[in-house]
């Protein structure tokens, strides 16, 4: 039946994203949340990551055309970030923005930029592949 | 109240249905933990702005058995609602944050969480967070049936669920645990203070900001002379408040002044038990001079032993500290005292002779014979304020002792303060309250304290400084209070009330703050017990010892300098003014930094939780904390001076905050 190759597609899928790193344990957690009473609530929780943290990404390349950088508050908004990726397991993306935080604290504007452009690009494939995944 | 209704009501399925408020200003994560409470059959209710929650707290203190809450959100502070919801409704709450960084994990703590969890929670954590609730529920029982009885039952459950209001929690809850052994013993040797603690069973009462506010202005209305319990009670006109409530809470100021200058995590221990118990009217305001000559010195006397474990000072000042907002700090005599029984140093047999004040004072008594460890501080208690000979060293071990109290003498004071401070310094989280609630007890005791016994005790500060003037020390004892010096505060009111706590009550001593007759007693028990300790309680000891036997002896305000040895090197006591320097602590400076001031207005108790909060030290420092000169120590004169005015509190900042130590402590002594 149909199924079947889809299921084995997402199964594949799945398990891709965790083999490429792209989620971590906490993934599995979001899983275990899911049952018959909250269906969707992976897709829920990913959505809602998507749409609250791309408020944050904006608010961070605002902060990053302001010159001189203001580290604190880069730093703040990219503790935010943190916290709620790693609350979905975007593993790439928490480690990325753990090293983003590292050169705020050092007062490294280049590797500012450039650990953001490196967190922005993980951030847009996993969204590629969660949304896929989903799918 | 809130602790029987909830346990009656969910006695059979509890956790199931445990009710929970959770706070994260980030969705994703609200909608996880949101989530995951659920799965783990909790009662989630959710908000992202941490006013709604305060909002919705506020309506119903009892809707709710838990608060979760994040660390970083825009609209307030994590640390800031934790303190608040501490405070007001006395609720456990656990800080979530992705950032684990120790220092954060740390300001969690002395802000009164009772659990610091991780970004991404995960289950397994959420599934064990109700344990927070039924050991506050217990300790909270606990501290309603008496000081007494209280202690044991928070060693017990301890962990710091999160011994009443104390912001320390965890650490207070140790600490207490170990004053409260000590305590319990010297209690039950006392007498007295269990008796009168332990039957009380009055359900707890919360010190609102507005319930506070009201307690100040009437302790500064009455005078610090004047302000016992009854009176405040009059005036406060609140429906549900007994005397024994503004007693403790009196201590409890006293105590979170200390608290604050010890900055002990175990000191929140201390207080964990209710102000209530001690009745007030020991700690509070008893602070008269009078009590200094009293031989509430014993309490004090129990300073100097209580200098030995580090924790009892500290918990013994934070009881003092209280009370020393209060202004009061003689009468919390007992109050100093409760941190010294820690140091088990205080053999202060004498100490339970605290009779004095009141039934605080029987709890310093108790509180008075720590006895334990640092037994060489003062076993005796020389309370002839033999600070100066005190040596700091031990003088700021006895202190320090205080809070540790080890032998659970001093808890007794301690853990009035502890009560009072929080209950009190709705201000300061630092009040931990619970560091009054030991304060008072040790409060209790140090009045019994006798001379004698201080002064050996106070030999045992390193009183170096001026535990001769504690007699002024009251004043010195609200200088003690300063700033940071939590311990400080406690310490002073040892100090300061030594001289009052003897007369008043334990609870003074921590109250340095407030009183400033008490101080002179106090602050040189505490302030040198602050020091020694880390948490100043050796000051306190020191303090007390002065003050009982001395209480002339504006000793107080050398302990202050103790405390602010910080350095437990014991040279302190002789109050120098660098000795405050050490980490902010004031010692007793009057003007504290926000410590414990005895400011007139009552407010004192708010005693700038920023100066207090300085690592926890209340360190009286009104004003400077490095400058601590020995001036500032003489304020142990200033101490009594301002007692009498009241406004010393405020004006302490001179210099000479604890101006006294210089020559009034000698005198005292």
């Amino acid at each position: 039946m149909e199924r079947n190759p889809i299921r084995r597609q997402l199964a594949i899928m799945r398990q891709s994203l965790f083999d490429q790193g792209h989620v971590d344990e906490q993934f599995v957690q979001l899983e275990e949340l899911q049952d018959d009473a909250n269906p969707n609530f992976v897709e829920e929780v990913v959505t809602l990551y998507y749409r609250d943290s791309a408020r944050i990404i904006l608010n961070i390349e605002q902060a990053l055309e302001r010159k001189p950088f203001d580290f604190r508050k880069l730093d703040a908004y990219m503790h935010q970030f943190k916290g709620s990726s790693s609350s979905i397991g975007a593993k790439k993306v928490k480690a990325e923005s753990t090293l983003f935080r590292e050169c705020c604290k050092s007062g490294n504007g280049e590797g500012c930029m450039r650990s953001f452009q490196q967190l922005k690009k993980e951030y847009a494939t996993l969204r590629k592949k969660l949304g896929a995944y989903f799918q | 109240m809130r602790v029987e209704r909830v346990i009656s009501d969910e006695n059979d399925s509890f956790p199931v249905g445990m009710r929970v408020l959770a706070v994260d200003d980030d969705p994703t994560c609200l909608l996880l933990l949101e989530t995951l409470l659920t799965k783990c059959k909790y009662n989630v209710t959710t908000t992202s702005q941490a006013i709604t929650a305060l909002k919705m707290l506020r309506e119903n203190k009892n809707k709710f058995d838990l608060v979760i809450s994040d660390v970083h959100m825009p609209d307030m502070d994590g640390f800031k609602l934790l303190e608040l919801v501490g405070l007001e409704m006395d609720l456990p709450v656990i800080m979530l944050s992705a950032n684990g960084d120790t220092k954060l994990v740390m300001k969690g703590i002395t802000h009164g969480a009772c659990d610091y969890l991780l970004k991404p929670v995960r289950i397994e954590e959420l599934q064990n967070i109700w344990q927070h609730v039924i050991r506050r529920k217990k300790f909270d029982r606990k501290d309603r049936n008496g000081s007494g009885s209280q202690d044991k039952p928070y060693i017990d459950s301890s962990e710091a669920a999160g011994l009443g209001n104390v912001d320390q929690n965890g650490k207070f809850n140790k600490k207490w645990k170990d004053q409260n052994e000590d305590e319990d013993e010297e209690r039950d040797e006392n007498g007295h203070d269990n008796e009168d603690l332990s039957t009380q069973k009055k359900p707890r009462v919360v010190w609102s900001v507005e319930l506070h506010r009201k307690f100040v202005a009437a302790v500064n209305q009455l005078g610090i002379e004047k302000a016992v319990p009854k009176k405040i009670l009059k005036l406060m006109n609140v429906e549900n408040l007994t005397r024994e409530n503004d007693a403790s809470h009196l201590q409890a100021l006293f105590l979170n002044l200390t608290d604050l200058v010890t900055a002990l995590p175990e000191k929140n221990q201390l207080c964990g038990k209710p102000a209530s118990q001690y009745g007030g009217a020991a700690a509070l305001g008893s602070v008269d001079s009078t009590h200094l000559q009293m031989g509430t010195m014993n309490g004090l006397g129990n300073f100097h032993t209580l200098a030995g474990p580090d924790q009892i000072h500290n918990a013994a000042f934070r009881s003092f500290q209280h009370s020393g907002v209060l202004r009061r700090l003689n009468t919390p005599a007992g109050v100093g005292i409760s941190g010294l029984p820690s140091s088990g140093l205080v053999q202060l047999s004498p100490v339970q002779n605290l009779g004095n004040t009141s039934t605080n004072q029987s709890k310093l008594q108790s509180f008075v014979n720590p006895g334990n460890h640092n037994a060489n501080i003062l076993q005796g208690m020389p309370m002839s304020l033999e600070f100066d000979q005190l040596q700091n060293n031990r003088a700021a071990s006895h202190v320090g002792q205080f809070p540790s109290v080890d032998n659970a003498t001093v808890l007794p004071v301690s853990s009035i303060s502890g009560s009072l401070i929080d209950a009190g310094c709705s201000n300061s989280p630092l009040l931990g309250v619970t560091s009054n609630s030991l304060l008072l007890e040790g409060s209790s005791q140090l009045p019994t304290l006798h001379a004698s016994n201080l002064r050996d005790s106070v030999s045992g500060f390193p009183n170096r400084s001026t535990l001769s003037d504690f007699t002024s020390i009251a004043p010195a004892s609200n200088q003690l209070h300063g700033s940071k010096a939590d311990i400080q505060d406690q310490a002073f009111p040892i100090s300061c009330n030594a001289g009052k706590i003897i007369s008043s009550a334990p609870q003074d001593w921590n109250a340095p703050k407030k009183d400033a007759p008490y101080l002179s007693n106090v602050p040189s028990c505490s302030i040198n017990s602050l020091r020694a300790v880390n948490g100043d309680m050796a000051q306190l000891g020191q303090c007390l010892d002065q003050n009982n036997p001395i209480f002339n002896r504006n000793v107080g305000f050398d302990f202050v300098d103790p405390l602010s040895i910080k350095c437990s090197e014991g040279e302190n006591l002789a109050m120098e003014p660098s000795v405050i320097e050490k980490e902010g602590y004031l010692m007793v400076q009057p003007s504290r930094q926000g410590s414990y001031i005895p400011d007139n207005e009552g407010e004192n108790f708010a005693m700038e939780p920023s100066v207090i909060e300085k690592e926890g030290y209340l360190i009286v420092q009104p004003r400077r904390q490095g400058s601590y000169n020995p001036g500032n120590l003489g304020s142990l004169e200033d101490l009594a001076s301002a007692m009498t005015k009241q406004d010393h509190d405020k004006g302490k900042p001179t210099d000479g905050d604890f101006g006294y130590n210089d020559y009034s402590l000698r005198t005292c002594i």
